[in-house]
């Protein structure tokens, strides 16, 4: 069983990290504690954090996009002010001046943005650049972080870039 | 943990397909309860095996993403919470 006090840590973590990042957590707190709790439980169930608002299969490589923070996230944060689950929200919903309104499920309608379809013809490069799929952040080095300095996603979730 | 009914005031066939950890889902069984509208609900992560494909073939009828909370009122099929859209389904505004 997820505690309280598991809850309260992660939500605190979660805030920080955001804010730390240009993100903003959705300002309803009771909202946000509900979905940090559904985080835990499912890192409980399957031993990762998937999203909460989607039905995973279990399988963590299956599940890799959907791991919070998803794939998705940024692009609906740009089209709709907020992710899937309004965890993260836009600058415009987090001060109220937009409001929360359904995000449509974007997995699997659509190709992934994040499947690239190349790497860009750029030879001579001195170091490869990877690019992380959740935020877009890019490094040139031999391997890609083991947690994006970003938004923190584990390093499977990196892709060769250049 | 199958479908679970919750009993109210007769809005005919209102089923709720959700998942236990998602707020959406949440927010769209409260409304229902707070609606007083008798439904059945279920959480379909909470089940596994043939029950689970079961209800998955049943939602990819009325949904085919798969995707949660889904709503079926009497046919009507409403995908995530929407308030205005779930009451004008069950006739209450």
């Amino acid at each position: 069983m997820v505690s309280d006090d598991d809850v309260e840590r992660l939500y605190r973590k979660l805030k920080e990290d955001a804010e730390s990042a240009g993100y903003h957590l959705n300002p309803d707190r009771s909202f946000v504690m509900g979905i940090v709790r559904g985080l835990l439980t499912n890192k409980e169930r399957f031993g990762y954090m998937a999203c909460p608002c989607r039905l995973p299969s279990g399988v963590r490589e299956e599940d890799l996009d959907i791991i919070c923070p998803c794939d998705y996230r940024d692009q609906d944060l740009t089209e709709y002010g907020a992710c899937y689950c309004a965890l993260y929200v836009s600058e415009r919903v987090a001060k109220g001046l937009d409001e929360l309104r359904p995000v449509p499920e974007r997995r699997g309608s659509k190709p992934s943005p994040q499947k690239q379809t190349g790497e860009a013809k750029i030879t001579g490069l001195s170091k490869p650049v990877w690019r992380c799929r959740v935020c877009g952040y890019l490094c040139a080095r031999d391997e890609p972080p083991e947690v994006c300095p970003i938004c923190k996603a584990s390093r499977e979730r990196f892709e060769r870039f250049m | 943990m199958g479908k679970v009914h919750v009993d109210g005031q007769d809005a005919g066939d209102v089923t709720l397909y959700a998942l236990s950890t998602c707020m959406w889902c949440k927010k769209t069984r409260d409304l229902l309860s707070k609606l007083g509208v008798g439904h059945d609900y279920v959480y379909v992560d909470l089940t596994s095996g043939a029950e689970r494909a079961g209800l998955i073939d049943e939602l990819r009828r009325f949904n085919p993403d798969l995707t949660f909370p889904t709503l079926v009122v009497n046919g009507k099929v409403i995908i995530g919470y929407r308030e205005k859209e779930i009451k004008s389904a069950l006739g209450v505004m």
